[in-house]
């Protein structure tokens, strides 16, 4: 009910003249917040908003970062086992895009190159560098994209009218948690003319969550209940057995 | 219905873990073995993280263990002292397993060490076990039951450090349980097993302890082994989901029972034949895996994001 409320005021605001008046880019997210419940089975979030004039739209969409190291395995005596590896810093757990023009080479490589557009101007550090580490780059974008969590589009911007644009942004079951970044850019003539960047977090909640934060802050205490209950299921089971 | 499983961070059909969980019941309430070598290779075959499903394994062989040995207990089959030597060396031997097990972890191999693990004692056991069975079965049909030796004396028993074990009739060096107990201990952490396929024979082969307190007095053992891998694996990995523990052990609490209650009426040679067959099976599928070519050379972990995948 209140997230109606908000797109509804939102809208509103939008609507009323003059509003975004100055502005040539208007955007925000029908939700700020992804909650993960149990039974999650993946979201919609929807990125609304309003231009000035004509232009394309680009989404682009990115998770916390941090390291991933890629492996890669080799035949040794019979058995395949990882051996080379390469590791990656500031690796997106979550990279998306979504846009209202097809991404291809019509648009200016000034734009897409500072904001990372395309898998290829993705800034991964390799340790070690060097031109070895390129199959490793390449395999590592394939495993995301394997997860599903690296997607060249995730959804087509559609305009509303002249000025009015939307995007459904889909976020699978297993999308990684955290603080996420959703750069919104209007390009016009090969410029990007204006840029807006909302958060997004996708967080667990309930039971679930709780338990997962015991278990890292607490990790101790969690074991021991862990043993106790497991003592105690074990005996409820033998008690309602016994003499059977 | 789908439950989400807070620690493996995914969601999974609850109807399918309690019916994995009371399948392997049903076999460790029919054979006396925890079934901990079965349950590990499906969780991860349903996608559970081997990590994770290695710790909750060893959460739920908790919770077998308690319930099999109080109904050894009351039945007076268990051996405490010999469980007590076995424990130090299971206690000493697990702790190191879960450092190896983390430092594995970090170097990359801990997939490779854990199906290696899994295809050299599980061959070992399901073709020691079909030998075994298939010869008994011949021996009964041909009703040509040879005399047994009571005790055999062999080189372990010239040992130090006697101990003598009243209720096992035994009188044997502590170094034995005591390095058996080692083994099976590390095992357990890397495994995520009881151990108890490997722990009966020791302890009937090895030890000459008699069949009656074998069971009570290995799951006696296990119990505390498992508590301790149980522990340091939350402490040290935060891979123990006690959730899909708890699923998996209701599930093999009821599977137990049926198990328990057909084993009498089922010709117990050619179910241990069938079982040994899976386990054979087992065996070979993950031997398959090592050895064929993978579709994806290249594999991902992240760090620094949390718990890593």
């Amino acid at each position: 009910m209140s997230r109606l409320l908000r797109v509804l005021a939102f809208a509103a605001a939008l609507l009323a003249p003059g509003a975004a008046a100055g502005e040539a880019l208007v955007a925000d997210l029908s939700d700020h917040l992804v909650a993960i419940t149990a039974g999650f089975t993946g979201t919609d979030v929807v990125l609304f908003g309003s231009v000035d004039g004509p232009g394309d739209i680009i989404i682009v969409i990115r998770g916390p970062v941090g390291d991933v190291v890629v492996r890669r395995k080799e035949r040794v005596a019979g058995l395949w086992v990882n051996r080379a590896q390469v590791r990656f810093s500031e690796v997106p757990s979550f990279y998306a895009l979504a846009s209202s023009r097809l991404l291809d080479d019509t648009i200016a490589e000034s734009v897409l190159a500072p904001h990372q557009i395309g898998y290829d101007r993705l800034v991964l550090a390799a340790t070690p560098e060097g031109p070895e580490a390129e199959p490793f780059r390449k395999a590592l974008i394939r495993n995301k994209q394997a997860l599903g969590h690296f997607a060249d589009e995730v959804g087509q911007v559609s305009f509303l009218g002249g000025q009015l644009f939307r995007a459904n942004l889909r976020f699978p079951a297993n999308v990684p948690t955290g603080s996420y970044l959703i750069e919104v850019l209007l390009v016009r003539e090969g410029a990007v003319v204006s840029a807006q960047t909302t958060p997004l977090v996708i967080g667990k909640i309930g039971v679930g969550a709780d338990i997962f934060e015991f278990a890292h802050r607490n990790s101790a205490l969690y074991g021991a209940i862990a043993i106790l209950v497991a003592l105690l299921a074990g005996w409820i089971a033998h008690l309602a057995f016994r003499g059977r | 219905m789908q439950i989400y499983l807070p620690i493996a961070e995914l969601s999974l059909n609850i109807l399918l873990l309690l019916a994995i969980g009371g399948g392997v019941g049903f076999l460790s309430g029919m054979f006396g073995v925890g079934g901990g070598f079965l349950l590990t290779p499906v969780l991860i075959f349903i996608g559970v993280p081997p990590a994770v499903a290695v710790a909750t394994q060893a959460n739920n062989v908790v919770a077998s263990s308690v319930s099999g040995v109080l109904a050894h207990w009351s039945k007076d089959n268990v051996d405490f002292k010999m469980g007590l030597v076995l424990l130090i060396g299971g206690i000493v031997g697990s702790t190191l397993g879960v450092f190896v097990f983390s430092a594995l972890r970090a170097a990359g191999q801990i997939d490779l060490v854990i199906n290696l693990a899994y295809v050299t004692t599980l061959g070992a056991i399901g073709a020691t076990m079909f030998w075994e069975s298939v010869r008994t079965m011949v021996r009964q049909r041909t009703r040509q039951a040879g005399l047994r030796k009571l005790h055999q004396h062999i080189w372990v028993h010239g040992l130090p450090f006697k101990m003598r074990f009243r209720r096992s009739r035994l009188y044997i060096s502590a170094l034995l349980p005591l390095t058996i107990g080692f083994g099976v201990g590390l095992m357990a952490a890397i495994m995520g097993v009881g151990g108890a396929f490997i722990l009966v024979p020791a302890m009937i082969y090895l030890l000459g302890m008699p069949t009656a307190v074998v069971v009570g007095t290995s799951l006696f053992q296990i119990i505390f082994v498992a508590a301790n891998v149980t522990f340091l694996q939350a402490v040290q990995n935060h891979t123990v989901d006690a959730l899909l523990a708890l699923l998996l052990t209701a599930g093999g609490v009821i599977g137990a029972q049926f198990g328990g209650r057909l084993s009498g009426r089922l010709p117990a040679d050619l179910m241990r034949v069938l079982l040994s067959a899976v386990i054979l099976a087992v065996a070979l599928a993950l031997f398959v895996e090592l050895t064929k070519r993978p579709t994806e050379l290249y594999s991902i972990a992240s760090f620094a994001l949390g718990i890593g995948s």
